[in-house]
């Protein structure tokens, strides 16, 4: 899950991706949470941070590789400015979620996973947001909306992707 | 003059239908109307149909207005709401809305009522009475009440946590683990969230509890990426308990330790799976470990470890401060105490319903529930999550009990309800389920990996009418193996929706075009 918009980002740096390591280093299990914040600070695990985590915890790249493909937060270039997850759990769908699905896709143009070419939006889907008595739901840039229609997932998504919000 | 109390929920859900602006426009018309308030941001009541939910402390309790927008917050004020006074959106007394009227907040006593950060108010409302009365006990006596509760593992599987406990006690090691399973990632479920971001301290005690019960020194609390407004929450709360002197070194000022420490999830359904959330706390990708051992026996990093769900740990401080017996008492067969049933989906009375194990189905679904959002028949309810059965509404008079509901091939699971009307289509259900198992995956056995996504095709071929009678032989085939051979329940459950809408759907599956004959 995306919390802040891309603007936040900063450029790689190697110096800061260190310190990172050594903030978590000490901790059990500590590549998950390295991991994160990794992302949270860069927006995304490119391959040279891969190398870098893989170096510093004595890990191999395959292992490290492993780990940053099988989630589906960690991402291998950078989002859109506003990343917009869809809910496609059972509950959303007894409440019209694969139209709203669908009307996403369209008004956006890009599948599932895709970000759109302006570079305003990540579309992506999820299973459950935990707002199951409020469906469909929506989160975008990690705000929750529930109870969302056609209608109100354009208003939304008319505001996603500019640098002012 | 004394300000006026005013609660709005902080809750995600309430949030995500303007709980925050709402609490802002109250302080805006407040101001304006040189109205002293002191806003207090709770947890949710958990009636989400009428969030953004309101309410006012009188002289007669608390008093509720909902739903409410912050477009509507003047009129509400000139209508005298900070007085309690009379509007179409007034509801009375909160606790005497009917739905919530008739419920047993036993494990929700807090969530909705107080400043979830607040420790002064956690312990004036009965908080840490439980982990007192915990120290005044031995690691033995503290195990035995909790499996003279009855109380069961809340996460779906039932099994029950005293003996999960006494395995754990049981075990000679220096070092052992409390994990809390905070992966919720169950459609129709909600209540794990609602907790953590309602009342935190009450799942810091349990864990603590837990620690001292078993003999473990460190607990680890995972949770799910999706739920950032938990995360943060939590993170708070357990900062807030390191400070207080609740938990780390001195546990209470005594010589027990327990430390606390966060894990956030990435995405990942299968990490709800405890083998596999071990893998992901372990810092690996989150394949299932096959069992034996138990976790109770080799966990987390080996080591004897407690893995429960949220609220297994929180519903054992009311538990310990309040006896085994106050629990045991209610519920029905093997199903003691109370659950936090979940109405979620096409209902129009959505949100959690805490009561006692026994009540049915269908007093669930019509009674609390009053049938769908969209005015139309029930159909079908999803009970128990992704994994869990189709049921029809013939199957209303079951009571909500994990045997009862075992004897009809169904599962009660964590309690989670998600309702159908008439447009849905169970064949598009249950190909979603495979779908879902496809797609959540962890890869890890043939018969759940490859079996999910044959699924998939076979039941497009039996939509489109294709070689029916063989694919629908074909598709039991693979149910069968998929139950018999998948090492975790992902893939030995996902036949259980699937072959649940077959057998009460049939008419769903037949092709197309015929039905068009």
């Amino acid at each position: 899950m995306v919390s802040k918009t891309r603007s936040s980002y900063v450029p790689w740096s190697q110096e800061r991706a260190v310190a990172i390591v050594e903030k978590h280093r000490a901790q059990r299990g500590a590549l998950m949470p390295i991991l994160h914040e990794l992302q949270d600070v860069f927006g995304h695990i490119d391959d040279r941070t891969v190398d870098l985590v893989a170096g510093e915890l004595n890990l191999s790249k395959a292992e490290v590789y492993g780990v940053v493909t099988f989630y589906r937060d960690f991402r291998a270039g950078p989002p859109g400015r506003s990343v917009v997850h869809v809910c496609r759990g059972e509950a959303c769908q007894s409440m019209g979620a694969e139209r709203l699905a669908r009307h996403a896709r369209d008004y956006l143009g890009v599948e599932f996973g895709d970000t759109t070419s302006d570079g305003a939006v990540t579309l992506e889907q999820v299973f459950c947001l935990g707002n199951c008595a409020l469906s469909p739901a929506v989160m975008i840039d990690g705000r929750l909306k529930g109870r969302i229609d056609e209608a109100r997932l354009d208003e939304l998504l008319a505001t996603c992707g500019t640098e002012e919000q | 003059m004394e300000p006026v109390a005013v609660f709005v929920p902080l809750d995600a859900a309430s949030c995500s239908v303007g709980a925050d602006e709402v609490a802002s426009a109250i302080v805006r018309e407040a101001t304006a109307r040189q109205r002293d308030v002191r806003l207090v941001r709770t947890g949710s009541r958990g009636m989400f149909w009428l969030e953004p939910l309101v309410e006012v402390s009188t002289p007669y309790g608390r008093v509720a207005y909902g739903p409410v927008q912050a477009g509507g917050v003047g009129e509400l004020m000139e209508a005298g709401m900070l007085d309690g006074g009379p509007h179409p959106l007034f509801l009375g007394r909160t606790e005497e809305i009917p739905q919530l009227r008739r419920q047993t907040r036993f494990t929700f006593s807090r969530v909705g009522v107080n400043d979830p950060l607040s420790a002064a108010d956690y312990e004036a409302t009965g908080g840490l009475s439980g982990l007192r009365r915990a120290l005044e006990m031995t690691p033995q006596q503290i195990v035995t009440t909790v499996t003279d509760s009855g109380l069961r593992g809340r996460g779906g599987a039932g099994f029950p946590t005293g003996i999960k406990w006494q395995t754990v006690l049981d075990m000679d090691s220096e070092l052992k683990f409390i994990a809390c399973n905070a992966d919720e990632g169950d459609s129709g479920t909600f209540a794990d969230r609602m907790l953590m971001e309602g009342d935190p301290f009450l799942l810091i005690e349990g864990m603590a509890i837990a620690g001292l019960a078993v003999g473990a020194s460190e607990g680890y609390i995972y949770i799910r990426s999706e739920y950032p407004d938990a995360i943060k929450m939590m993170a708070t709360a357990v900062d807030i308990a390191h400070l207080k002197g609740w938990i780390g070194p001195s546990v209470l000022g005594t010589s027990h330790s327990f430390d606390l420490y966060l894990r956030v999830g990435a995405g990942s359904y299968i990490c709800g799976e405890e083998t596999a959330m071990l893998e992901s706390l372990e810092g690996r990708r989150g394949v299932i470990r096959a069992k034996p051992p138990l976790p109770a026996i080799a966990g987390l990093f080996g080591k004897p470890t407690v893995v429960n769900n949220v609220l297994s740990l929180a519903t054992v401080p009311p538990i310990l401060a309040n006896g085994a017996e106050a629990f045991r008492e209610l519920g029905v067969g093997r199903s003691r105490g109370t659950q936090v049933f979940q109405l979620a989906g096409n209902i129009r009375y959505g949100g959690i319903v805490e009561t006692a194990f026994g009540i049915t189905l269908g007093e669930l679904v019509e009674g609390y529930g009053g049938g769908t959002a969209s005015g139309r028949p029930v159909r079908a309810v999803q009970v128990g999550g992704p994994l869990g059965a189709y049921l029809p509404t013939s199957r209303f008079d079951l009571p909500m009990d994990y045997e009862a509901f075992a004897e009809v091939g169904a599962m009660v699971g964590h309690g989670g309800i998600v309702v159908f009307d008439d447009t849905v289509d169970m064949s598009r259900q249950a190909r979603f389920a495979m779908e879902f198992c496809a797609e959540e995956s962890c890869g890890k056995c043939t018969p759940c990996r490859v079996g999910a996504v044959r699924g998939v095709e076979v039941i497009d071929r039996i939509i489109a009418g294709d070689n029916r009678e063989a694919n629908l032989e074909l598709l039991e085939d693979l149910c069968e193996t998929m139950v018999d051979g998948s090492l975790c329940a992902m893939g030995g459950l996902t036949p259980l929706p699937v072959r649940s809408a077959l057998q009460h759907f049939p008419e769903d599956f037949a092709p197309k075009e015929a039905t068009l004959l």
